[in-house]
C-alpha cells in the first residue's frame, strides 16, 4: 500500500514538473522572437561609404569554418576562401587597396546581429538570400549560385538526381531543408539523417548510404577533403548566396554590385570560382 | 503544451517507439546471454578464461557507449561489409550492457557466503549441483535489483541509435522537432514514451524482489 501511494505521488509530481518546464520553454521562445525585431537603426545613404573611407578599412564578417568559402588555416592563422577573395575585391573597389580589410568571424547565428550592431560593414558568409532575411538586411546581387546536389563515391552508378530511386539510400543532416527537398523530388526515398555533415560524410565513407545531399557548395568542400568522392549532376534547387549589408545602406549595396559586375566582365570572377570550386561556373 | 504534435505525428512517434522497443528487447536478450557467459568466465578456475573475462569487462565498461556503437557502425566497412544503424546500435548496446551485467551476476554469486559452497560440497553434492541448487537460487535474489537497473539503463541508452540513424524514438523525435520548431514539447512526449517502458519495469523489479525475499 505504502509503495503504491508514494508511486502515485511521484507520478503526479513528475507530470507537474513537466508542465511547469514546458510552460517556461514557451515563454522563452516568445521572448527570443521579440528580441530579433529590435534591429539597430541604419545609417543614411553615402554616410556608410564615407564611414568606411574614413576608417580606411573594410570590416567583413566571414565564416572561419567552411571549407572553400571561409576557412581559417590552423597552421598559418590565415583565413582563406571564395568569400575572402570576393571581400578583397570589394575592398579594392571602395578603398583602392585589397588589403585594407579586417575579417571577423561570424556564424549563421551571429551574422545578422553583428551586422546590425555595426560591428561589421557587410556579411560575406555563404548566406542564402531569403524573403525572411530581406526583412532584416539588404542583399547584393547573387554572388554565388549554390544549389542542392549529390555527393557520391567515384564510380557510383548515380550520376544525377535522375538515378535516385526509391531504393537509393540518401544521407543528410538533421533539420536541413535539403532533406525535405529530396523527399519531394523522389517520394518514398530512404533518407538517413545525421547530427552534422561530418557524421553524414563518415557514414557515406563507411558505405552506409549511396549519396549525400546538401548545398553543392558544402559538397565541393567534402570532395576536396577526399578525392575518392565527387559531386554529380546539376543542382536541383536554387540557393542564391548574397552579400548582406545593414538595411538602408544602398550606397554600399551599389558598390558591392558594381564590384560583382566588374569581376564578372573582366573574368576575375571565373578565376576565383575556378580557384576554389575547381571548375568554371555554370552559365 | 502542444498536444497536436502528439496527434499529428503519432505515426512517426509509434514508428520510433517500435524501433526503441525492438532494439531494447534484442539487446536485453543479447546482453544477458553474453553477460552470463562472461560472468562464468570471471569466476572459473581456468586462468585463460578468467583473464579474457576480466579484459572484456574492463575494456568495454571503461569506454563510452557511443564509441562502442561507432565501432560497429563505421568499423565493418574496413572488413568489407556494413551493419545498418539499427543493427550496429543494437549490437553495440548489447555488448556494452553485457559488461555491466557480467559484473552484476558475478557479484551476486560472490556474495553468497563461502560456507554454503563448502557445506554442500562436504554433504556430497558436486560443484555443478551446488551451483544450481544452493548458490544460484540465493545469488538470483541479490542479482535481480542490479540487473533490473541495467535493463532500465539499457532502454534509456538505446537513444544512442539516433546518432547512427538507427530509426529509434529519438531519431524520429529529432525530425519532428525540426519540422514543428517546438523542440521542448516534442521531447516531453518522447520522455513519456520512455516512461511507459521504464516505469513498469522498475516497478516489476521491485515486486519480484519482494516475492523472492518472502520465499527464504
Amino acid at each position: 500500500m505504502k509503495m503504491s501511494k508514494s508511486f502515485k505521488m511521484l507520478s503526479v509530481l513528475m507530470i507537474a514538473a513537466m508542465l511547469v518546464i514546458a510552460g517556461c520553454g514557451n515563454n522563452n521562445a516568445k521572448n527570443n522572437a521579440g528580441g530579433n525585431d529590435a534591429a539597430a537603426g541604419a545609417a543614411t545613404d553615402s554616410e556608410a561609404i564615407a564611414k568606411i573611407k574614413e576608417r580606411g578599412k573594410l570590416l567583413v564578417g566571414v565564416k572561419y569554418d567552411t571549407r572553400l568559402f571561409g576557412l581559417k588555416d590552423p597552421a598559418s592563422g590565415n583565413v582563406e576562401g571564395f568569400d575572402i577573395d570576393v571581400s578583397k575585391a570589394i575592398a579594392k573597389k571602395i578603398l583602392g587597396d585589397e588589403n585594407a580589410i579586417e575579417l571577423k568571424e561570424v556564424t549563421s547565428k551571429t551574422r545578422i546581429p553583428m551586422l546590425n550592431n555595426g560591428e561589421i560593414d557587410m556579411v560575406v558568409a555563404t548566406m542564402t538570400i531569403t524573403e525572411e532575411r530581406k526583412k532584416e538586411v539588404d542583399f547584393s546581387d547573387v554572388y554565388f549560385q549554390a544549389g542542392q546536389s549529390l555527393l557520391v563515391k567515384k564510380g557510383s552508378p548515380i550520376t544525377g538526381l535522375d538515378d535516385v530511386t526509391k531504393d537509393t539510400k540518401i544521407l543528410g543532416s538533421k533539420g536541413a531543408t535539403s532533406i525535405k527537398n529530396i523527399k519531394e523530388k523522389v517520394p518514398g526515398v530512404t533518407v538517413l539523417e545525421f547530427d552534422n555533415y561530418q557524421d553524414a560524410f563518415s557514414a557515406l565513407k563507411a558505405g552506409q548510404g549511396d549519396a549525400l545531399t546538401t548545398d553543392d557548395a558544402i559538397l565541393y568542400g567534402m570532395a576536396s577533403q577526399d578525392p575518392g568522392y565527387e559531386v554529380v549532376g546539376e543542382p536541383f534547387t536554387d540557393e542564391p548566396y548574397g552579400i548582406a549589408v545593414q538595411k538602408g545602406n544602398t550606397d554600399v549595396v551599389k558598390a558591392v554590385n558594381d564590384t560583382l559586375a566588374e569581376l564578372k566582365t573582366n573574368g576575375e570572377y571565373d578565376a576565383i570560382y575556378t580557384k576554389w570550386i575547381g571548375k568554371a561556373p555554370a552559365k | 503544451m502542444e498536444f497536436s504534435i502528439l496527434t499529428n505525428y503519432f505515426g512517426l512517434y509509434m514508428e520510433g517507439f517500435y524501433g526503441t522497443v525492438l532494439s531494447s528487447v534484442l539487446a536485453l536478450i543479447g546482453s544477458f546471454l553474453i553477460g552470463a557467459v562472461i560472468a562464468v568466465f570471471r569466476i572459473t578456475t581456468v586462468r585463460a578464461l578468467r583473464w579474457f573475462g576480466t579484459a572484456y569487462v574492463e575494456f568495454i565498461r571503461n569506454i563510452p557507449l557511443l564509441l562502442v556503437v561507432y565501432i560497429f557502425y563505421y568499423g565493418p566497412s574496413a572488413l568489407g561489409f556494413t551493419l545498418d544503424g539499427f543493427k550496429a546500435g543494437t549490437i553495440g548496446l548489447a555488448v556494452y550492457t553485457s559488461a555491466f551485467i557480467a559484473e552484476a551476476i558475478r557479484a551476486g554469486i560472490m556474495a553468497v557466503p563461502k560456507g554454503q559452497m563448502e557445506a554442500s560440497r562436504s554433504s556430497g553434492l558436486s560443484y555443478i549441483q551446488t551451483m544450481l541448487h544452493i548458490i544460484l537460487p540465493q545469488a538470483i535474489k541479490l542479482v535481480i535489483p542490479p540487473l533490473g537497473n541495467q535493463f532500465i539503463n539499457l532502454i534509456k541508452n538505446s537513444s544512442v541509435l539516433t546518432l547512427v540513424a538507427g530509426l529509434d524514438l529519438m531519431y524520429f523525435a529529432d525530425s519532428i522537432s525540426t519540422e514543428t520548431y517546438r523542440t521542448f514539447d516534442t521531447y516531453i512526449f518522447v520522455a513519456l514514451f520512455y516512461l511507459v517502458l521504464t516505469l513498469p519495469l522498475s516497478y516489476g523489479v521491485r515486486v519480484w524482489e519482494r516475492r523472492l525475499q518472502r520465499k527464504y
